[in-house]
Order: structure tokens, then C-alpha cells, then sequence
């Protein structure tokens, strides 16, 4: 008992020096409990100095007879392992006699330790594991161990899976028929898990899960069950065999098996079983929590998605659950779910439209109606028949909230622009809106008179729509900004003046409209500060603030290696006919104070740039980093290329690192950079956009262009994938520009504006021709063919 | 690399979900009131389901728990997310079984606030640091008896024994009260 109070209170080993002694006379005595309990003790509360006396006894403990002792030894080894490794791993020998041991948890502990001295010596591993799996192993519990240790060596030795039958895997077979359970679940669980396992090797492990799926202690189920789920989200086909034995697992008492097999049958569920899981689960989703629910939801968007032509019953069932009782996440689980699918699917539209439409007539939550309600604006009018949609919308205007009534009355409007047809009734609607509060009145007077409330039926002009309806793809932050710095003067607020992180689309010189909800689509990043501050900073220069209007500034390249004495990198700022390099510099000499600090750029390999002014930096003193300035002109509006080599110069004072007072006169000296290129990328600007079919299709084939080239051999088709996002500087859309592995192909979508604020957008194609050669797809669309024609030189000659 | 079984802790609760013998071998919980908000949402996460018969197991916040309940107690052991179910519940039956040979049968509150100085050595026994030191019931509770032998040898001994047992009985009531 003495031993456990001393483990908890455990003090450093110099304050309690008789209690270490006589620790220490404990490991020696009689008694084998004395002895074991001494040794955890003394470990836990050692240090390296008294580690070394006690050394001794723990290496004969280590092979002494009695297993309680030996194991003592041994753990407490693996719990020192992580602070003295040194000392632990000369012990090795002993350990390895204690594997050969005959009592079956004293193995177990030395195998542990054994390894955790040797992981990160392949070779040692390999032959650690090769001569356990041919010997006899005693407990489960090391059993279970050793298998760890075989799929690790499995996974590093992952070259030689081409010859064959992987090293190991009869070993891990033969585990299955092992007689304890926690060994045959390890073994399954291990041929589960292996990298690129084939449905051959999957049967056995799968045949004795499906055992545990039957078995009445609810571990092994729920055991097997987990294990099964995980392998259905790579091989469906090799589950469904165990279909029959989950769908029983559905009233299974404990609630966690029930859904996680009502997720793998989900996952593995084939057209013909669909209605009947439906049945079960319907009477299965009053019994279980929340956060269930929506994993379950998920499950059946997969599913449905999966299964396109089942949509009427799924969306059904979602409509149901919908309107039953439960809490914010769980609707909103269900309601993107039902939008997804209304989008994915379009024979799903009209039935899901009317589902929301019923949904918001009963909805608690305001932020789920807003959004229905926005996506009903955005989708309705492409329906058949957009008037249904009218009387559900409308009734929103009289009941709840202020928040859906804006919603409301946007989407009616949306409705009116939309389909020529509606407008007269719109207006008509619109018009009783006059009379109403505030923000429905205010947004009614804007959209009658915008939208021509004379009542012609008139076709709404493009630039209108797009007024009213486009996206704001500014950040609310920075426009919120601008309008506070904004003085009310006689030239009217200018809205491409804010500066844009996201996407530049100058709308009309109006006051943007108010708030609207932003709807299903991504919210726009939050805004950094530095494309403002660089702005400041060089519309401060008067040499630079008759440049016009700053396009990109690149991030900051370097131009010296690392730990150099000064250190520098540029960042390119882009004007219409300018360039201006900014040097950062930085001093890292406490002795040195540079002053007139200047950059002389050789141009001579940039010829169609011609220097024009410099900015000195006063004075660079130790750790503070500055600023200097060169700017460049360059043809106007031409994506010039060139390269520049740099030299720094300056006048380099000693300065007495005590006082910290410079010597009056220093020495001109010269500091090498390194080169710097002007490429086609700088003057493409990365913006994304959220919805890219939405934008190509908008941006119309005009003047698109199409060709095709061939990269030649390429590492990896990733790589390939990287290298042309780089080149071009474009933003990767919607995620395309991850590759996942062992594909073939691979399409990406890319979005930017050139300069000149044309918006451009290109898509794609890679291809694998052959084991090593990308073929490569190109299509450019924009708002300017010549525009286009400049993206195609850029690969062609990249 | 952790390929080794580890146990992140070993908690006895009463019907009422309060501490009875908590033992933690897992930087997880850093502070008290995190134990103590673990404990309460493992006890109401399984207080529903009845675990009488067979260990039960549930999963929540990347950690599985497999529990058993006996009387008025609730045996619960944690493991991570990946570990081997069945690992742990062989470590919860060693524990089960060797309290209830220590206790000689009856296994109840009472009894367990009586004996717990033998709980808190049959905890120290199972698990030492995370690591598994033994899952066989016989032999923790000889080691547990072992033990506690030594402290009555004589019986002058046997009666300061004693007497220091009523003490501590009296000290875990009142701080139980």
C-alpha cells in the first residue's frame, strides 16, 4: 500500500533519499512482492543518476524466475524507454531472453519492450517478428501484439507487393483460427487494414467477423460490426454477404451497433434491398439520439446519390424525418441533404422543391427557412411551373420574422426577374408589400422600380439581374470597412474600390443592395491584410502613386539561402504598365548598421522593362527589417517575362555592440542576391469561384479555346497536376487540384482574372499515357480571345 | 510508434454516477473538473442500457468504454478509438472477477468503501501506467492478498490493523458525506 501512495505522490528522487534507500535494500529482499513493487516504484520516481546504480538489480530482475518481478522489471523498462532510452537499450540481451520465457505475460512485456528499443531498426523488426511467428507465443495478449508488429512490417515492406503473396499473411490466416477472441479479432482486423487488399484476402477475415456479427456478447458485435463498417467504405461487394446478419443487428439492444449497421448496410446495400432498409429504418430513427440521426442521414444521402432512379422513396423518408421533432443540426443535416440531392438529381427537383416548400410552413428555425427560401429563388424559376411556388413563399411574408420576410420578398422578386410570365403577379404581390414594415418595404420599392413596375411585360435586362441576384463576392468585412472610411463627397461610393480577396466583379456604380441570407454556397474567406497594407504603403511613395491601381503583389520569394548575414526577399507588385519589387531586408549582424541601402537591378535580360525610379532605404540596423523600393515600366497592359539579377549595396557601419553607437564613417560594400523572374503566372491573379459549372456555362463558348499537348514523362500524375496549377497561377476550384493516388486521370478546374480584369476560366484534362507520359486537355474560356490565346503560350511554352 | 494496448483509465462509479475508485493513466483529462465531466458523460451515456449480464460497450468522442454494472456499481474501462474491443473487456473481467474475490462475493458499495485501500492495490495490479500487467482474476487477487497479509503478521499487529482499518472507514464516510 506504502507503494502506491509513494507512486502518487511521486517527488524527484533527490528529496527522498531514505525513502530511496530503503527502496532500494526492498528490491534485494526476500519477498517477491517487495521486490516487484519496489522496482515500479523506484522507476517512477528515478532520475538518470540513480538509474544507473539501480541497473544492476534491474537486469537481473529482468531474468528472474519469478514472473511478477520479471514483469515489474519489464514495464517499468517501457515506461523509461521514453526518458533514459540510452540505459534501457543496453539491457537488450536480457530482454531477449525474457521473450523465450516461459510465463505468458512476461513475454507479452519483453516482446513490448523489445520492440519499442528496435522500431526504428527495420531489419531488427523483421527478424523479431520471423522468429515469434514460426515459435510458439503464449498469452492472446502477446499474440495480439505480435500481430501489430507483423501488419507494420507488411506495411513497410509495401514494395514487394507486386511478387505475390505478401510477407506475413499466412501467419495472419492462420491467427484466425487462434482460440482466443481477442487474437482472431486482431488477425481480422490486421487483413482488414492492409494496404491494397484484395477481396481474396479479405474473405476469411470477413467470414469469422460475420461469426462475431451472431455472437450474444454485445463487444464482439459491436467489435465486428465497427470493423465491417470501415471495410465497407472501400469494398462494398465483400459485405454483403453479412447483409443478412446486420439487417437482424438493426433491433439490436445497444444503440451504437444498431447504427452502425444500419450504416454498412447503407453503404453496401444494392437497388432491390433499398425499400426494404427503408421500412426498418424508419421505425429505427424514433429510437436513437441525435447525433446518430445524422450520421444516418449522411448514409442515405451516399446512397441515394448512389442509387439515382430511388430517389422518390428516399426523398420521401427525408421529408418524413423531417417533419418530426429534433434539433438544429439534425434539420439541417436533412435539409442540405434534400438540396444536394435537388441538385445532383433532376428528377428529384420538383418533388424536393414541394418538400421544402412544406417543411418552411412549419419550421422553428429562421436560418433554415432564409435558406430554403433563397434556394427556392434559385431554383423555382427553372422548374415547369414556378407558380406554385408563389403561394409558399408569399405566405412566409405575413408570418414569423422579420429575417424571412426579407428572405421572402427577395425570392419573390427573383421569381419576377426570372420568368416573364410571373411578373405581372409578382408586382401585384409586391406592391401590397408597400405597406408593410421596413425591410420588406424598402426591398419592395427597389425591386418594383428596377424590375419595371409599370407592368409591361418586359424582358429584364442581364446587367439587372445580375444587379440584383449576383452573388456579392466582396467580403462583407472589407465592404463594411470601406463604407466607414468612405466621406460623403461628390464623386459616388465606388464599390470596385474595395479591395477583393475573392473574386473581382465590379458591379454597377450603385449602393451595393443590403444584406442577403449567402445561401447554400461556400461563404468567402476571410480577408488578409496585406493587399491593403500594400496598398497604403505604396500609394505613400509618390514616385509610385501615379501607377494606377495596384493588380497583384506576389507572395514574398527569397533571395538568399538561410542563416545568411543579410536577408532578403521580394515581393512583385503588378500595375498596368508598371512593376515595383519590394526588398525586404533584414540585418542579422548585432556588429553592423547598413545605411542607404539600395538595390541595383540588371535588367538586361528583361528587355521590355526600363527602370524608372528607386527608393533607397535610409537605414538598416540590426534585427529591424525595411523596405526598398525599385520600380520598373513595362508596355501597358502586356504580360512582360524577364529576368533580374540583384545586387544590395550599401554603406556598412561597425557598431559596438555594448553601446550600441555606430562609428561615424563606414565601407561601401556589395552583397550578392539571387535572381528573380517576372513570369506569365504574376499576372494572373488566383480567384476562385464557388460554383465553376455555374461560371463556365455563364461565361459562354465565345471565345474558347481547346488543344491538347503532351508533358512527356512526369513523376507522378500529381505532379504533373502541380506544375501546370503553378505555371499558369491560377486558384484550384472545388478541390480539383488533390489527385487521388493510384488514379489515371484526373481533371482540374482553374479560375482567375489576367490582367486587364478579364476573368478566366480553364479546365483540364490529364491523362496517364502509358506508365509515365501525361497527355494533357486544355480549355480556356474568358472574356477575351486574345486573353485566350495568351493562357495557350503560357503552357506551350512552360 | 504505440503499437502497444493501453488503457486510458479504469473507473468505479456508484448508481448515483459518483466517484467510487477512479484510476487515470491518460494526459486526456488533464484537470480535475475534465475527469469529473467524463465520468458524468460516460455514467449518462449508459445509464439506460442495463449491463448485468454481459460486458457492454459503447463508443463516444473517439474513446470506447466497455462496462459492466453489478448491484449498485458501475465497472467502466476506456480505451482509444482503435484499440482492440475485446482487449479491453478481457481487462474489465479480470478486474470484475478479482474484486469480487477480494470482496469474498459480496460486491457492493459498501463493502468496496470498506476494502478500499485492497481496490486501489488490485487497480494498481491490472494496469501499471496504461500497460496491461495482468488480466487473470486468481492471480491479481493473490497478489492483492499477498499484500495485505503482510501488514497482520502478528497480532499485536493485527489488532493496530484493525484498528487503522476502522479509521480509515470512518475517514472515507465522512468524506463520502
Amino acid at each position: 500500500m506504502v507503494y502506491v501512495m509513494i507512486k502518487e505522490l511521486s517527488p524527484s528522487a533527490d528529496e527522498v533519499i531514505i525513502v530511496t534507500s530503503s527502496l532500494m535494500k526492498d528490491m534485494t529482499s526476500k519477498t517477491d512482492m517487495y521486490r516487484a513493487n519496489a522496482i515500479r516504484v523506484l522507476c517512477r520516481i528515478t532520475d538518470g543518476t540513480l538509474l544507473t546504480q539501480i541497473e544492476r538489480y534491474l537486469k537481473q530482475a529482468i531474468v528472474d524466475k519469478n514472473p511478477v518481478v520479471a514483469s515489474a522489471a519489464l514495464v517499468s523498462g517501457i515506461h523509461l524507454l521514453q526518458t533514459n532510452p540510452e540505459i534501457v537499450k543496453r539491457w537488450s540481451n536480457e530482454v531477449q531472453e525474457a521473450v523465450q520465457s516461459r510465463a505468458a505475460l512476461v513475454q507479452f512485456h519483453a516482446l513490448a519492450l523489445l520492440h519499442q528499443v528496435r522500431q526504428n531498426d527495420r531489419l531488427a523488426v523483421n527478424k523479431l517478428v520471423s522468429s515469434l511467428t514460426r515459435g510458439s507465443v503464449r498469452s492472446p495478449i502477446a499474440q495480439c501484439l505480435l500481430i501489430r508488429y507483423t501488419s507494420q512490417v507488411i506495411r513497410e515492406s509495401a514494395n514487394n507487393t507486386q511478387t505475390g503473396d505478401r510477407p506475413f499473411y499466412d501467419f495472419l490466416e492462420g491467427c484466425l483460427r487462434h482460440k482466443a477472441e481477442m487474437v482472431i479479432f486482431e488477425a481480422a482486423r490486421a487483413i482488414t487494414e492492409l494496404n491494397g487488399v484484395t477481396s481474396r484476402e479479405l474473405t476469411p477475415a470477413i467470414t469469422v467477423l460475420q461469426l462475431f456479427l451472431s455472437s450474444f456478447k454485445p463487444v464482439l458485435r459491436f467489435a465486428a460490426v465497427r470493423t465491417l463498417n470501415k471495410v465497407a467504405m472501400t469494398h462494398p461487394m465483400a459485405v454483403t454477404n453479412c447483409n443478412i446478419d446486420m439487417e437482424s443487428l438493426i433491433s439490436d439492444q445497444n444503440r451504437s451497433i444498431a447504427t452502425l449497421a444500419i450504416t454498412t448496410l447503407l453503404k453496401t446495400g444494392n437497388e432491390s434491398s433499398v425499400d426494404r432498409l427503408m421500412k426498418q429504418i424508419t421505425n429505427f430513427m424514433s429510437d436513437i439520439a441525435d447525433e446518430f440521426k445524422i450520421v444516418v442521414v449522411e448514409a442515405i444521402r451516399s446512397l441515394c446519390l448512389k442509387f439515382p432512379l430511388k430517389h422518390r422513396s428516399l426523398m420521401n423518408f427525408l421529408s418524413n424525418i423531417l417533419r418530426e421533432e429534433g434539433g438544429f443540426e439534425y434539420k439541417k443535416a436533412i435539409v442540405d441533404s434534400i438540396v444536394i440531392l435537388i441538385r445532383d438529381i433532376p428528377e428529384a427537383k420538383e418533388t424536393g422543391l414541394l418538400h421544402l416548400c412544406e417543411f418552411i410552413e412549419d419550421c422553428e428555425f429562421t436560418y433554415l427557412s432564409t435558406q430554403i427560401l433563397h434556394f427556392l429563388g434559385i431554383e423555382g424559376p427553372k422548374t415547369s411551373d414556378p407558380s406554385k411556388y408563389i403561394r409558399y413563399i408569399y405566405n412566409r411574408m405575413h408570418l414569423e420574422n422579420a429575417t424571412v420576410w426579407a428572405g421572402a420578398v427577395s425570392t419573390l422578386a427573383k421569381f419576377g426577374a426570372m420568368v416573364d410570365g410571373l411578373k405581372p403577379h409578382v408586382f401585384v404581390l409586391l406592391r401590397r408589400c408597400l405597406f408593410d414594415t421596413d425591410e420588406v418595404r424598402d426591398r419592395a420599392t427597389l425591386y418594383l422600380n428596377t424590375l419595371g413596375g409599370d407592368g409591361a411585360v418586359v424582358e429584364t435586362g442581364a446587367d439587372v439581374k445580375e444587379f440584383l441576384f449576383g452573388s456579392l463576392d466582396i467580403p462583407l468585412m472589407n465592404l463594411e470597412n470601406s463604407l466607414k472610411n468612405y466621406e460623403p463627397s461628390e464623386k459616388p461610393f465606388d464599390i470596385s474600390s474595395v479591395p477583393k480577396e475573392v473574386k473581382i466583379q465590379p458591379l454597377a456604380e450603385k449602393k451595393a443592395p443590403g444584406k442577403k441570407p449567402t445561401g447554400l454556397g461556400a461563404p468567402p474567406p476571410s480577408p488578409s491584410s496585406t493587399v491593403d497594407a500594400y496598398e497604403k504603403l505604396l500609394s505613400s511613395i509618390p514616385e509610385f502613386a501615379n501607377f494606377g491601381k495596384l493588380f497583384k503583389s506576389s507572395p514574398p520569394v527569397e533571395l538568399t539561402e538561410a542563416e545568411t548575414e543579410y536577408a532578403v526577399n521580394v515581393v512583385k507588385h503588378i500595375f498596368d504598365g508598371h512593376v515595383v519589387f519590394q526588398y525586404n531586408c533584414t540585418n542579422t549582424i548585432p556588429e553592423q548598421l547598413l545605411e542607404n541601402v539600395i538595390v541595383i537591378v540588371d535588367a538586361s535580360e528583361a528587355e521590355e522593362f526600363a527602370e524608372v525610379a528607386s527608393k533607397p532605404l535610409r537605414s538598416l540596423p540590426y534585427d529591424s527589417p525595411g523596405q526598398t523600393f525599385v520600380a520598373f515600366q513595362k508596355p501597358d497592359g502586356v504580360p512582360a517575362v524577364g529576368k533580374f539579377s540583384n545586387m544590395l549595396r550599401f554603406i556598412v557601419k561597425e557598431v559596438d555592440p555594448s553601446t550600441g553607437v555606430a562609428e561615424d564613417d563606414g565601407v561601401e560594400d556589395e552583397y550578392q542576391l539571387e535572381d528573380l523572374e517576372v513570369v506569365a503566372a504574376d499576372y494572373m491573379l488566383k480567384v476562385g469561384v464557388s460554383n465553376f459549372r455555374n461560371a463556365w456555362e455563364s461565361m459562354g463558348a465565345d471565345f474558347e479555346r481547346v488543344d491538347e499537348y503532351g508533358l512527356g514523362p512526369r513523376d507522378s500524375l500529381a505532379e504533373a497536376v502541380n506544375a501546370v496549377v503553378d505555371l499558369l497561377g491560377m486558384q484550384p476550384c472545388e478541390g480539383t487540384e488533390v489527385v487521388s493516388p493510384n488514379s489515371r486521370s484526373h481533371t482540374c478546374l482553374l479560375s482567375g482574372v489576367y490582367i486587364g480584369n478579364v476573368k478566366v476560366l480553364v479546365r483540364l484534362q490529364f491523362g496517364l499515357d502509358g506508365p509515365k507520359d501525361v497527355a494533357m486537355k486544355l480549355a480556356v474560356r474568358s472574356e477575351d480571345e486574345t486573353v485566350s490565346d495568351a493562357i495557350h503560350e503560357i503552357v506551350a511554352s512552360g | 510508434m504505440e503499437l502497444c494496448p493501453l488503457i486510458k483509465n479504469i473507473l468505479l462509479l456508484d448508481s448515483e454516477g459518483n466517484r467510487v475508485a477512479v484510476k487515470y493513466y491518460s494526459d486526456d483529462w488533464p484537470t480535475n473538473s475534465a475527469k469529473e465531466a467524463f465520468e458524468k458523460t460516460v455514467f449518462t451515456k449508459t445509464q439506460k442500457t442495463s449491463a448485468r449480464n454481459e460486458a457492454e460497450i459503447t463508443m463516444f468522442d473517439n474513446y470506447v468504454v466497455v462496462y459492466k454494472f453489478v448491484q449498485d456499481l458501475h465497472f467502466f474501462v476506456t480505451g482509444g478509438e482503435n484499440e482492440n474491443e475485446i482487449i479491453l473487456a478481457s481487462v474489465l473481467q479480470g478486474f470484475f472477477d478479482a474484486v469480487g474475490l477480494i470482496l469474498r462475493g459480496t460486491v457492493d458499495k459498501r463493502e468496496v468503501l470498506e476494502n478500499l485501500d485492497l481496490i486501489f492495490l488490485c487497480l494498481d495490479e491490472i494496469v501499471d501506467g496504461g500497460i496491461v500487467l495482468e488480466t487473470d482474476a486468481n492471480v491479481i487477487a493473490g497478489k492483492v492478498a499477498s499484500h495485505s497479509m503482510d501488514d497482520g503478521a502478528s497480532l499485536s499487529e493485527q489488532t493496530i490493523t484493525q484498528a487503522l482499518a476502522t479509521a480509515r472507514e470512518r475517514l472515507t464516510r465522512s468524506l463520502l458525506a
